[in-house]
Order: structure tokens, then C-alpha cells, then sequence
């Protein structure tokens, strides 16, 4: 059987694209002052997004659907539809980058973050252990980077190191997690230990494994209990880093970790009414994230703060979706994340240009926005909204397909069906603190000498195409629930 | 055959005279407006003269009917219907009303707004005396509220806005009370039109049907509606509303209250309650009767405590109503079909008799009050025969027509609720000679403070009647002459539906 | 017929264009937003014209939306939806009349008044549970922008806890329309769905699922004791945003609750029944009496709201043909008149004499100072108490009647709520209008006259004493699509119990 580098090859090319535009990105950087920061940056932005593009219309045409290369990958329509949104969301978050980022080194930065989708992208399609890992590894490490990469600020460089430290850790947990799974199965291939597992049933060393790895995703989804990490680097870390790390990271994550879950583990899922398995663990982790987050949230003077607590609860959220996943399938997990990607994305690019001009850190720093730039409130209010769940942008209707889902699992008396009431009890709570932020950008009067804020038209351009697909999506959400069907 | 919708039109017309005041009275003067309103309070009259040319007497049911479909959901008609009862408090409305507008001739203040809200409180009161259906029935009942309402707020003396907020708060909580028998009423039959209700209680099914609502609210809903009548007549104890209502409002506004509305609530009693619930008011009527006692004797004693002639008689009004509901009582107690008759005839002549004397009375007061600039006590005036000769000769004939001496209208009323409730309640009869005596100790006691004795200080200068103020008491007190000698001329009115009432005494 | 489905997108256009006209001057956001609401108005009115009163929805668009969810975009009519419909066009042309001096930020103001306006005319028109929740939702957040910029007293305050309010209540709803597909495998969220899905449950879930989405529904429409959110943002609200929250979006909740709680849930309701008549009826009194003793003139009229508010629940809790009737033509009678008493308390006295205290209102002789709006308050207040001949009385009535057909004790206490709305009512016209007749006063007010009424507070005042009158005078015109409406089969089935 000869090993069919050729397939894999057309397969991959999304990843080699953007590894290369990478490289290429690098390079813009290397002659010495030879251009001004805002030319290199505005370069290295082009490059990436043509690399993003390439990657994009490559993934499109990527290939019979179906295992890969011997199993190592898959493409199927989760994979394809994450990449798609991974990509999607890059581009994003450069646009803002173009728009907003005074840092000395662009290029550096534009390179990391396609090296970060590079692992994002790869993640969305691994279907062995051991790929995944070095997919999620290669993301992660991007991300620390640019998580601290503001090196004239120690905040960025605490995040930085935060993150490091909290992410090394939790790889440490996922990697003896998957290598207990190998030593119980034999195999890291997923429908090996799929089948296996069916074979053997349960027993301690799998319970042992299977928190494990359910450690080590609880800290990359920043669900409570380990969360800690979280607040502190959205805090920290510049804007575009903080976009990267709130949506495409996210996205790509979970639909890793719902292929590893319910296609590799489905027959160690136990059940929710008592049986051992992950199933009961994810639903308390799911349900400690939604309470921890939207409480915490209702106390936070600080707007990332506030997202990174948001950010939580909608972890808790998409866990829910995890776990109904494996009832409904992934479409409504995969509808939610991109879409909460999409406004946390734009909710970090507002911040981000309101930045240019001054500080954004408190929530007063939004005070009288709308005067301020009528265009960033506007998105604003799309974004914030959408995050909470209001009809008709996408973010209500992620809420509600995610919410059916788990409440079929098996209806009201099962704890997926209190995780759904106590979800959506608490997006009235949630309402309060999203409230608390439109009220500033658009009720509160500007500070005195407050400036008007000039939003660069790539930034623009990002915001309003984020506030767009929002509204799509949420109008039309069949165009992305379709593809599951 | 489609003929001319006579009491629509009775009825509307003083509302298009409040319309037009509304629009044009703001171009013209004071004058202008207070002639506009008095020609249109004078349709009434007018219009009930041409019913009356055409009114058959002898026919007991209704006559010159309208009717209409109206709310479907509801099965409510718009329907109207005169008979003898309806006829006379036409009559006695076209009679009050544009002496009352005379009597407040004087009103400085918005005469526009006075006369608009005048006109809409007649039209309301005609409304009530000749819908046969409830629910616009109702509507006139409370409509009739607003203007009061207003007229005495605006108009009225010092106390005037606590007067006018008891006043429609009784009435209202009274109003929800009877809407709610009614809405019972409703669910039991189907219908709210009165003369199919009174034809179910006549053939007896009404009370059957009441049956269905269960044990104990056939009795809420008689409860209900007796109340809602008690209170606008009113019934002791339900009169506390009345003498702050009647004294602090504008004289042409207090003789209006006393004239005709205070006849709403009777003729709700004899339209409504009697001919609903002819059993349990039977039941009832023992109780009701000391109720009609109570008023009667200690309206009368309390009208000899006041010391303000407006308030005296405003008790003496409680008083002489409650002889009309005394005779009703008796009358729904017993079944003697003459005494009956008798009883009845009174009660209908003691309507429009009180009507008339009530409200020269308050005229009266309010010629005095005007002259003395507000002080209206019992014992600030004396002399006053010599100082105004013609007034206190008029003001004496509404005190004996009230006192009910021979010879004016007010004894034949009072004489035939004596011989009717004598007949049927010998032992109420005898208590009421109390109220009689009473009522004559303090009418005398009026006559001779104010208008005999020294004259009192201030009271010299006084004037004697003008031409309007003339002109107001002048049909009274013909018309109290008229009718102590020829009180056949309203009895034949009624007689033939009191002797069918009579004949048909379950 | 198909014209109405042609509101919903009139009035979102027309936001946006307020939106635009608004940056360039705000006569132009103001007449855009008059214009709009005319037109929607007009189309509704054009619907009428044509419309055939009859059983059961008549559906004006249907078309799959969320095929995975069995969501369709399906709009649909019957003759409950229509009188409501004509309510919204009314409750809207005259808030924008009422509005008419708004010069703060008038674009975004009219923007989110016809957002919230195409909100309504979208829950009004929903056949789909999915799509009714999702303008329900829209109609609930502009909400929150139009009292907390343009709002007075503790508006901020006021704004968050009335959105707070509705939207967990929303939650609820939420929450059981999810139970009641999920659990009853319902192929999709069209309203006759669900309602299949509902009667495959077990009953103690179907009362649990009603429980929530009843709830849900009636905190929108201000049912004792969820009601606190009314009065405060009632009071917090500007004019023509508490002219719609008590005109319009109060309806919302009972008109879910008629149109989705209870056909989806007969049984479930009739279980409920007593508990949720005597919130009814508990809810008439008790807003009442403190209506009755508040010193705010704008709370008096919050809380007289939250009264008759009480009426429409007992209405639907009652469910009898007349009860429902009766409810259907309140809704509409309470809007038209909650309307007007907030247009004259919020635009015409508040905004001349900066002052709602009543002890404040009581030493200025109002009823000569203004004399057009002491006769509009007059007459909105007589038809708030029910006074015949105006729209209450023959809703009233027929609630009062279709109660007592199903327990008279309902119908007494609600009689007592009757007589408490004539006291407070009457306590404020007396207070704030009439206050003091004493001619000094009178004299010296003469010489610092207040603006005069504008012609756009007239124009709308009329509009909407015409409404009430007409309807007041001549019920049949909405009985006649109501009557017909209650009679098919969902609605057959909420009165006598059994599933459709």
C-alpha cells in the first residue's frame, strides 16, 4: 500500500498556504527600516489576507469527503465549515489588525496569526491524537506569542506569560490524557479507540483519562473551573490577539474537541442520568461556566473583563452544544461558535479602534460612543446584542438551536434540559450586563474633550462585514445549518 | 312605517345644543350662550308637549318605540320606549331643566361651559328615563354623572370638590354594583333588554333562571342592583352623599339634582326592580320598608338640626323620596290591588310634586343666598316678608306645597301614599305621621326665621325678585296651584298603567 | 388581505430611513416617521376593507425559514390579530404625534419607535411561535434605548428594570416552547405544531410547559405580582414610549398568552384557570388602591394600567366566548385610552409645568391654563373607569359578564376594581386639573401663560378620542372580527377544555 502523499498534499494546502504566506509575511519585515511601520503593516496585512483567501478557496475544492491519509485526517463537512469559519474569522481580526495595531514589529504579528489559523485549521481536520495535539500545540503557541506580543506593555507581557503557563499546563493534562487513551486502546487513531472502547467498556484508567483530557479542554474553552487565565489575558493582551484567542480559537477547539468526544469517545459518553462516562462531567463543567461567568460578569467594571467573563458563560453555553451534539450532530455547536465568534471578534475590533484614541479598558471608556463614531456604536449594538441573544442576529438563534438540541436529549427532567433552563434563565441576567454596555456607548453623554474617532477603513470594513454576517446568519440560518443536514 | 324618531330625538337634542355652544358659543357673548342652552334645554319640553298630543293614556305598554340592532355580541338594542311613567318625568325634566338655566342665569363664571355640561346632564337624565335597554340605559346613568360631577366641582361652593367626589364615588360604586347584577343578569337570560326581562319575571321564568346561577347569588344580583338604585334615590343609609351634594352645588345645579335626578333612582325602582324581581323584592320588602321609614323620620329630624337652609332642605328631600319608596314598598310587601293603586298613583304624583317644590325651594335659598353674598344660615335672615314681599310669597308657596297643605300639590301625593300604605302597612303608615309632623315643624321654622321677626341686620337692603328670577319660580308656583286643584290632569297620565301595575300584583 | 404582512416591512424601512433622515435635520426624521406609520396604518385599514371575518388564521405568507427546525416564516391573520393590528397603527401614528418636539437625537428616536412599532405588527401577524418570539424580542429591546436617552425620572433605572423584566420573561416563554417541541417531538414551531406536539405530552408536563409560557407572557402583559417593571418604567418613560408600552406592548403579553399559551395548552389552562383568574382579579384591586394613594401623576396612570391590564387576564382566564370577547376589545380600548392619559400627563402637563407631583399640580389651575388638555383628560379618564360610551364599558361588561358565567366571584371583586378605578381616577382629575379654583391663582397664572397645545397634540389627542368613541359607541365594527375568531376550533377547545 503506498502512502498517498498526493491526496494529503491537496488536502493540506490551506495549511501550507498559510504557512507559507507566513514566511512570506516574515520576510517583510527583514530589511531594516527600510519602509515605516504603517507600510510594512499594511503590506504584511495584504499578504496575509491573500494567503487567507488562497487557503479558503483551496479548502473549498479540498477533496473527496471521507478519512485521509490513512485516518489521520478527515474531511468532512465539520472540518470544512470550521476551517471555513476559522479562516473567515482571520480575516477579521486582521482587518481590525490593519486598522488599529501601532506595534513595531507588524509583520511579526500578521505571520503569528496566520501561524495560529495554520493550527486551527489543521485542528478542525485531525482525527488522531496525535495530530490534533500538534495542531493544538502549534495554535497555542502562536497564541502565547501574541498574547504578550505588545512588549511595551506589562499587562500584554502578564498575559503573555499567563497564558503560557495556564496553556502549557493544560497540554501537559491533554497529552498524558491521550496517551492513557493510547495505552487503554492501543491506538490514537479516533474510530480505532471508538471501536476498542465499545469492546472493553469502562473502567478506572479510562475515568482517569477522560478527566484528564476533559482538564486540558476545560482550559483551552476557558469553562469554569479553569477559567482563571482568562480574564487576565483578554485584559492584557492587544486587541487583535484577544479577538484571535475569544473566536477562531474557540471555534476550531470545540470542533476538535466534539470530534474527539463523540466520534472518539462516544462510547465512554456514560449518560446523564449517573453513568460514569464524560457526558456527566462536561454538564457540570458546563453548567459551573455558565453560572461562574454570567455572576461574575454582573460585577465587572472592566469591558474585557466583562467579555473574558462573557466569554465564559458562552463557553458554558457551547459545551451544552457539545453535548447535544451528539443527538443533533455538530451543526448547531459549529452555528453557535462561529457566530459568538463573529461578535467577540467585532465586540475586540470596537475596542480596538476606540483604542487608536485613548484608553478602552473600563466601560466608561465607551461613554457617549455614538457621538464619538456613530459607526462603531452601531456595530457595537449589533455585536453586544447578538452576544445576547437577541432575535434576529445570529447569536439568538446559535442560543436556540443549541437549546433545542440539549433539550431533546432528553427533555426538561434530564440535566441537559436543566442546563438549557438554567441557561436561558440566565440570559436575562446576561441581558444586564450587555445592557450595561450599550449604555455607555449609547445612552451615556461623551467626556468632556472626548474626540470624535476615526475608524480606518479596514477596520471598518471588518466591523461592518462582522455586523453583516451577524444579521445574515440570524435572518437566514439555514445557509449554515443547511450544511449540516 | 318610518315615522319621525321622536324620542331620539327628546332625547339628543339638548346634547346638539351642548355641540353647537361648544362650537359656536365661543364667537358670541355671555348672553348669547346662556340663550343657546336655554332654547335648547326648552326642546325638551317642547318635544315632549308633541308626544303628549299623541300619547294614547290608555295604552299601558310602550309607545313611539325605537329600536335597532346594535352590538350584536352582546344582543343589545338600541331601543327606546315612552309610557305614562316616562312620560311624566319627561314632562317634569322639560319643566325643571330650563329653570334651573334661568335660576343660574346669574353664573359669571364660563357661562359656555356651564350650559354645555347643563345640557349634557338633561340629555343624560332624558336618556335614563326612556331606554329599555341596559346597556345604554347604563351609559345615560353614568354619563349623567360627569357633568354633575363637574357642574358641582366648578360651580359649587367651598366644600364643593369633596361633595362632588362622594357624590360620584357612591353613585359609581353603586353603578359597578348593578353593572354587576346586571352582567348576572346577562349570563341567566341572554339578554339585557328590560321588557323581555320583565316578561320572563311576568310569565316567571326569570326567577328559574337566576336559579341556575347557583344557591346564593341569585340574591347578589338583587343585592346588587337594589343597591345600585339605593344609592342614587337615596335609600337610607345610603344618603350620606346627598345633603354635602345638594348644598355646596349651584343652585340651578342643586334644583336639577333634586328635580330630576334624585327621580332616576325611582324610577330604576319601578322601571327595574319591581318588575326583575317581584319575589325577592316581596321577601325584601318588610326590611326595605323601615329602610323607607328611616328616611322618612330621620331625614326629618335631621333636616329640623340644620342650621343651613341649602342642607335643610336637602334632608327634606331625603325625606320626601323616601315616602315614595315607603308607598313602593308597602305596595311590593302587600297585594291589595286598590290600596295598591292608590299607593302607586302617589308615588308617581309625589315624584313630579317633589320634583317641582324641591326645586323652587332651592331656588328660593339660592335668590337668598345671591342676595346676601354667601351666608344662608337659618338664623341670619329675619323679616325678610317686608323687605321682599313677593319673593317670601312665592318662597312660602313652595314651603306649604312641600309641607303638603291642601290646596297645592303636595298633599295629593303625600295624601294618596298615606291612604295606599295605610291599606297595606297600617303600623308604617303610623310611624311615617312622625316624618309628616317633623317635616312640618322644620318647614315652619324655616317660614318663620327667615321670613318673620325682627328684620335682621343687612337684611334691609335686600332686593325683591327680579325678572328672571321671576320668571324661574313664577311656572312653579303655578303649576303648584294647577296641581293641588286639578291633579287629575297628570293622574290621567299614569292612571291606566298604575291599575294594570296594580292588577298584576303577583 | 396581503397587504398587512406589508406593516411589518413599512415600519422596519421606515426606521431606517428615519434613521438617515434624522442626521439631516429632525422635521425630516419626524415627518419620515409620520409618514411611515401613516402608510402601515393605511395598509391595515386597506386589509380591513377587505377582510372576512371567519374562524381560524387566515395565513398571508408562509414560507420555510429554518428547515432543520420545522421554523417557517408564516404570517397569518384572524380577526383578533386584526383589531390589535389597528390598535398599533393608532397607539403609533399618535406617539409619533406626541413626539413631535423631540429634538434630542430624533432619527435614533424614531428609528427605534418604528423598530419597536414593526416588533409589534410582527408578533401581531406570527403564526409561527418562533417567528412571534423573535419579534417579540424586537419589540422589547428598543424599548430599553427609548427610556434610558429620552426618558425622565430615574429613567435609567426604570429602563433596565422593565427590560430586565420582559426579557425574563421571554426566558420563560423561551424555555417552554423549546420543552414543548423537544418533548413532544413536534415536527416544527408553526403554531398548529406545537399544539399536536403539546397533547403528546403527559399532563403534568403539559402544565408545567403552559405554566412557564403563560407566565412568560403575562410578566409582558403586567399580571399581579410580576407587574412592578410597569409603573416605574411607565414613569421613567418618555411620552410616546409609555404611550406604546401601555397601549401596545402590555397587549403583547396577553395576546401570547391568548394566542399561544393557552390554544397550545387547553388543558394545562383550564387547570391553571383559578389561580390565574385570581391574580386577575387581585391585580385589578390591588393596582388600583395604590393607584389611589400615589403623589406621581404619571404613576397613577402606571399603575391604573397594570388595573386594567387585570381585566384582559381575567378576560382570558375566564375563557368564556364573551370573556374572550371582552378581553380581545379591552386590549384595544386600554391601549387607545392608556394612550391618551399618558400623552396628556407625559407631553402635555409635563413637559409645560416640569412638574408630575400632584401636590405641585394642584395649586396651578390647570383646566385653565389648559384647557384642551383637561378636556382630553376628562374624557381619556371617564373612559379608563368604564365609563359608557366609551370603549371600556362594553369591554368591561362583556368580561364582567363572561366571568360570571364561569364563577361569579371573579366577576364581584372584579365589580370592586370598577369602583376603585372611579375613585383614583376621579382623584386625579380632581387633583391635577382642578386642583384649585381659587380665582387669585387663576388670575395670576394668567400672566405666565404655559405653551399652548401644538397642533400635533391635538391632532392625536382627536385620533384617538374618536377611536375610543367610535368603538365605544359602536363595538360591533371589532366584535364582528373578534366573535367570528373565537370561534375555531383552538380557541373552541381553551373554552371547553380537550385538545382541538
Amino acid at each position: 500500500m503506498s502512502t498517498p502523499y498526493g491526496e494529503l498534499l491537496i488536502a493540506l494546502r490551506p495549511e501550507i498556504c498559510l504557512v507559507g504566506g507566513a514566511l512570506a509575511v516574515l520576510a517583510v519585515d527583514l530589511p531594516k527600516n527600510s519602509r515605516s511601520a504603517q507600510a510594512r503593516l499594511h503590506l504584511s496585512v495584504a499578504l496575509g489576507l491573500l494567503a487567507l483567501a488562497t487557503a479558503y478557496a483551496w479548502n473549498l475544492s479540498a477533496g473527496v469527503p471521507g478519512p485521509l491519509f490513512g485516518g489521520v485526517l478527515t474531511l468532512d463537512m465539520l472540518g470544512q465549515a470550521t476551517r471555513a469559519g476559522v479562516l473567515g474569522l482571520a480575516v477579521l481580526t486582521l482587518g481590525i489588525t490593519a486598522g488599529t495595531s501601532r506595534l513595531r514589529h507588524p509583520a511579526e504579528l500578521v505571520a503569528m496569526i496566520l501561524l495560529a489559523t495554520a493550527g486551527f485549521t489543521l485542528m478542525a481536520v485531525a482525527q488522531q491524537l496525535l495530530l490534533a495535539f500538534l495542531a493544538l500545540e502549534s495554535a497555542s503557541l502562536s497564541l502565547y506569542v501574541l498574547a504578550g506580543f505588545d512588549k511595551t506593555r506589562p499587562e500584554s507581557a502578564e498575559a503573555g506569560l499567563k497564558y503560557f503557563l495556564f496553556g502549557g499546563v493544560s497540554a501537559a493534562f491533554l497529552l498524558f490524557g491521550f496517551s492513557l487513551i493510547y495505552g487503554l486502546t492501543g491506538s490514537i487513531e479516533l474510530p480505532v479507540i471508538s471501536a476498542q472502547l465499545a469492546l472493553t467498556g469502562p473502567s478506572p484508567l479510562l475515568v482517569v483519562a477522560l478527566v484528564m483530557i476533559l482538564v486540558g479542554f476545560g482550559y483551552k474553552a476557558a469553562a469554569a473551573p479553569f477559567h482563571l487565565w482568562a480574564p487576565d489575558v483578554y485584559e492584557g493582551a492587544p486587541a487583535p490577539s484577544a479577538a484571535l484567542i475569544a473566536s477562531a480559537s474557540k471555534l476550531a477547539g470545540l470542533a476538535l474537541f466534539v470530534r474527539l468526544l463523540w466520534p472518539g469517545l462516544g462510547a465512554a459518553s456514560g449518560n446523564l442520568s449517573g453513568a460514569a462516562g464524560w457526558l456527566p462531567v462536561v454538564a457540570m463543567i458546563s453548567g459551573a461556566s455558565i453560572l461562574l461567568g454570567n455572576f461574575a460578569a454582573l460585577a465587572q467594571r472592566n469591558v474585557r473583563r466583562l467579555l473574558a467573563y462573557s466569554a465564559i458563560a458562552h463557553a458554558g453555553a457551547l459545551l451544552l452544544g457539545v453535548i447535544a451534539a451528539g443527538l443533533i450532530g455538530p451543526g448547531a455547536l459549529y452555528y453557535y461558535a462561529l457566530t459568538y465568534g463573529l461578535a467577540t471578534v467585532g465586540a475586540f475590533g470596537v475596542i480596538a479602534v476606540v483604542e487608536r484614541s485613548g484608553r478602552c479598558q473600563d466601560i466608561t471608556d465607551l461613554a457617549g460612543l455614538r457621538a464619538r463614531s456613530p459607526l462603531l456604536a452601531g456595530c457595537l449594538f449589533v455585536f453586544v446584542l447578538s452576544l445576547a441573544g437577541i432575535p434576529p442576529l445570529a447569536g439568538f438563534v446559535g442560543k436556540f438551536v443549541v437549546f433545542t438540541g440539549a433539550l431533546q436529549m432528553g427533555g426538561i427532567a434530564s440535566p441537559a434540559g436543566w442546563l438549557a433552563v438554567l441557561a436561558i434563565a440566565l440570559s436575562a441576567v446576561a441581558l444586564y450586563y450587555y445592557l450595561v454596555i450599550l449604555k455607555q456607548a449609547l445612552v451615556v453623554a461623551p467626556a468632556k474633550g472626548a474626540a470624535p474617532i476615526k475608524v480606518p477603513a479596514p477596520a471598518a470594513l471588518a466591523l461592518l462585514g462582522a455586523a453583516a454576517l451577524i444579521v445574515l446568519f440570524g435572518v437566514w440560518p439555514s445557509l449554515l445549518l443547511g450544511l449540516f443536514q | 312605517m318610518k315615522s319621525l324618531p321622536l324620542l331620539s330625538l327628546i332625547v339628543f337634542a339638548p346634547w346638539a345644543g351642548a355641540v353647537v355652544l361648544a362650537f359656536v358659543g365661543r364667537h358670541v357673548g355671555a348672553n348669547a350662550n346662556r340663550t343657546i342652552a336655554l332654547l335648547s334645554s326648552f326642546s325638551t319640553l317642547a318635544l315632549a308637549g308633541v308626544a303628549l298630543a299623541s300619547f294614547d293614556p290608555a295604552a299601558v305598554g310602550y309607545q313611539f318605540t325605537e329600536r335597532h340592532a346594535w352590538i350584536s355580541a352582546l344582543h343589545v338594542d338600541y331601543h327606546l320606549g315612552l309610557d305614562g311613567l316616562s312620560l311624566l318625568l319627561v314632562l317634569l325634566t322639560g319643566i325643571i331643566s330650563p329653570l334651573c338655566l334661568l335660576a343660574s342665569w346669574r353664573v359669571g363664571r364660563c357661562p359656555r361651559a356651564f350650559g354645555m355640561l347643563f345640557l349634557l346632564l338633561q340629555g343624560a337624565a332624558l336618556g335614563v328615563f326612556l331606554a329599555l335597554d341596559f346597556f345604554h340605559w347604563f351609559v345615560f346613568w353614568e354619563l349623567s354623572l360627569v357633568p354633575a360631577f363637574f357642574l358641582i366641582k366648578i360651580w359649587g361652593g367651598p366644600g364643593a370638590s369633596r361633595a362632588a367626589y362622594q357624590f360620584v364615588i357612591y353613585t359609581l360604586a353603586g353603578g359597578a354594583c348593578m353593572l354587576l347584577g346586571f352582567a348576572a343578569l346577562y349570563v341567566a337570560t341572554g339578554t339585557l333588554n328590560f321588557t323581555e326581562l320583565a316578561q320572563l319575571a311576568a310569565a316567571g321564568e326569570l326567577a328559574p333562571k337566576l336559579a341556575t346561577l347557583g344557591t346564593f347569588w341569585p340574591q347578589v344580583v338583587f343585592v346588587g342592583v337594589l343597591l345600585g338604585l339605593a344609592v342614587k334615590v337615596p335609600l337610607f343609609p345610603f344618603h350620606t352623599w346627598l345633603p354635602p351634594a345638594y348644598a355646596e352645588a349651584p343652585t340651578g345645579v342643586s334644583m336639577f339634582l333634586t328635580g330630576v335626578m334624585s327621580k332616576m333612582g325611582v324610577y330604576g325602582f319601578l322601571r327595574i326592580l319591581w318588575p326583575l324581581f317581584p319575589e325577592p323584592l316581596h321577601a325584601a320588602a318588610p326590611c326595605l320598608l323601615w329602610l323607607a321609614l328611616g328616611g322618612v323620620v330621620l331625614g326629618a329630624f335631621a333636616a329640623m338640626k340644620q342650621t343651613d337652609l341649602k342642607r335643610m332642605i336637602a334632608y327634606s328631600s331625603i325625606n320626601h323620596l323616601s315616602y315614595c319608596l315607603l308607598a313602593l314598598f308597602a305596595v311590593a310587601g302587600a297585594s291589595k290591588p286598590d290600596a295598591a293603586a292608590a299607593a302607586l298613583s302617589g308615588t308617581l304624583l309625589q315624584m313630579f310634586n317633589h320634583g317641582l317644590s324641591a326645586a323652587a325651594l332651592f331656588a328660593c335659598v339660592g335668590i337668598i343666598e345671591a342676595r346676601s353674598g354667601g351666608p344662608r344660615g337659618l338664623n341670619d335672615f329675619g323679616g325678610l316678608r317686608t323687605v321682599t314681599p313677593l319673593f317670601a310669597g312665592f318662597c312660602g308657596i313652595a314651603l306649604f306645597s312641600s309641607l303638603g297643605l291642601p290646596g297645592l300639590n303636595g298633599f295629593v301625593g303625600e295624601f294618596l301614599i298615606f291612604r295606599g300604605v295605610f291599606g297595606l302597612a297600617p303600623w308604617a303608615a303610623g310611624v311615617a305621621c312622625l316624618g309628616l309632623l317633623a317635616t312640618a315643624l322644620f318647614l315652619l321654622t324655616f317660614w318663620q326665621r327667615v321670613f318673620h321677626g325682627p328684620v335682621a341686620a343687612g337684611v334691609a337692603a335686600f332686593r325683591d325678585l327680579d325678572r328672571v328670577e321671576f320668571l324661574t319660580l313664577l311656572p312653579l308656583v303655578i303649576l303648584m296651584f294647577l296641581l293641588g286643584v286639578l291633579p287629575q290632569i297628570v293622574i290621567a297620565l299614569f292612571n291606566p298603567l298604575v291599575t294594570a301595575w296594580a292588577a298584576n300584583l303577583p | 388581505m396581503n397587504l398587512l404582512p406589508w406593516t411589518i416591512y413599512v415600519s422596519f424601512a421606515g426606521a431606517c430611513l428615519a434613521l438617515v433622515a434624522g442626521a439631516r435635520s429632525a422635521a425630516a426624521a419626524r415627518w419620515t416617521a409620520l409618514a411611515t406609520a401613516v402608510a402601515a396604518t393605511t395598509l391595515t385599514f386597506l386589509a380591513a376593507r377587505d377582510f372576512v371575518p371567519g374562524a381560524g388564521l387566515q395565513t398571508l405568507v408562509d414560507v420555510p425559514w429554518i428547515a432543520g427546525l420545522g421554523v417557517s416564516y408564516h404570517l397569518a391573520v384572524d380577526g383578533i390579530s386584526l383589531t390589535l393590528l389597528v390598535l398599533t397603527g393608532l397607539a403609533a401614528t399618535a406617539g409619533i404625534l406626541f413626539s413631535w418636539n423631540i429634538e434630542e437625537r430624533p432619527g435614533e428616536f424614531f428609528a427605534l419607535f418604528l423598530a419597536l412599532i414593526g416588533g409589534v405588527y410582527g408578533v401581531f401577524l406570527s403564526a409561527d411561535v418562533f417567528l412571534l418570539f423573535v419579534f417579540y424580542e424586537i419589540a422589547i429591546v428598543p424599548k430599553y434605548f427609548l427610556i434610558a436617552i429620552w426618558g425622565s425620572t430615574n429613567r435609567e433605572y426604570g429602563a433596565m428594570k422593565l427590560v430586565l423584566y420582559s426579557f425574563a420573561g421571554s426566558s420563560l416563554v423561551l424555555a417552554g416552547m423549546i420543552w414543548a417541541f423537544a418533548a413532544g417531538d413536534a415536527t416544527g414551531f408553526g403554531l398548529t405544531e406545537l399544539a399536536l406536539a403539546g397533547a403528546r405530552l403527559p399532563f403534568p408536563e403539559q402544565v408545567a410547559i403552559f405554566a412557564l409560557l403563560f407566565t412568560g407572557f403575562a410578566t409582558l402583559a403586567g399580571m399581579f405580582p410580576l407587574h412592578t417593571w410597569a409603573p416605574t418604567g411607565h414613569v421613567a418613560a418618555p411620552t410616546a414610549a409609555s404611550m406604546l408600552l401601555a397601549g401596545v406592548v402590555m397587549k403583547l403579553g396577553a395576546y401570547g398568552c391568548l394566542r399561544v399559551a393557552m390554544p397550545l395548552f387547553p388543558d394545562a389552562f383550564l387547570y391553571c384557570q383559578p389561580v390565574i383568574a385570581w391574580l386577575a382579579v387581585v391585580g385589578i384591586v390591588y393596582a388600583g388602591c395604590i393607584a389611589l394613594v400615589q403623589d406621581d401623576f404619571k404613576f397613577v396612570i402606571g399603575y391604573s394600567s397594570v388595573s386594567h391590564m387585570g381585566f384582559v387576564l381575567l378576560g382570558l382566564a375566564a375563557a368564556t366566548p364573551l370573556a374572550l370577547a371582552g378581553a380581545v376589545l379591552q386590549m384595544f380600548s386600554h391601549g387607545v385610552i392608556a394612550g391618551l392619559l399618558f400623552a396628556v400627563v407625559g407631553r402635555m402637563v409635563y413637559e409645560r409645568t416640569h412638574t408630575r407631583r400632584l401636590a405641585d399640580l394642584k395649586a396651578m389651575p390647570l383646566h385653565r391654563l389648559l384647557p384642551f388638555a383637561a378636556t382630553i383628560f376628562v374624557v381619556a379618564g371617564l373612559a379608563s373607569l368604564g365609563l359608557p360610551g366609551f370603549s371600556g364599558f362594553p369591554a368591561e361588561l362583556s368580561i364582567l359578564i363572561g366571568t360570571w358565567q364561569e364563577n361569579p366571584l371573579w366577576a364581584v371583586v372584579a365589580a370592586l376594581g370598577i369602583i376603585v378605578a372611579g375613585a383614583f381616577t376621579l382623584r386625579v382629575i380632581q387633583i391635577s386639573f382642578f386642583g384649585t379654583t381659587n380665582l387669585a391663582a387663576i388670575a395670576a397664572a394668567g400672566d405666565h401663560p404655559l405653551p399652548p397645545i401644538t397642533r400635533a397634540e391635538k391632532a392625536g389627542a382627536l385620533l384617538l378620542i374618536s377611536a375610543t368613541l367610535y368603538v365605544g359607541l359602536k363595538p360591533d365594527v371589532l366584535l364582528d372580527w373578534i366573535v367570528p375568531a373565537l370561534q375555531s376550533p383552538v380557541f373552541q377547545a381553551v373554552m371547553k377544555g380537550g385538545n382541538p
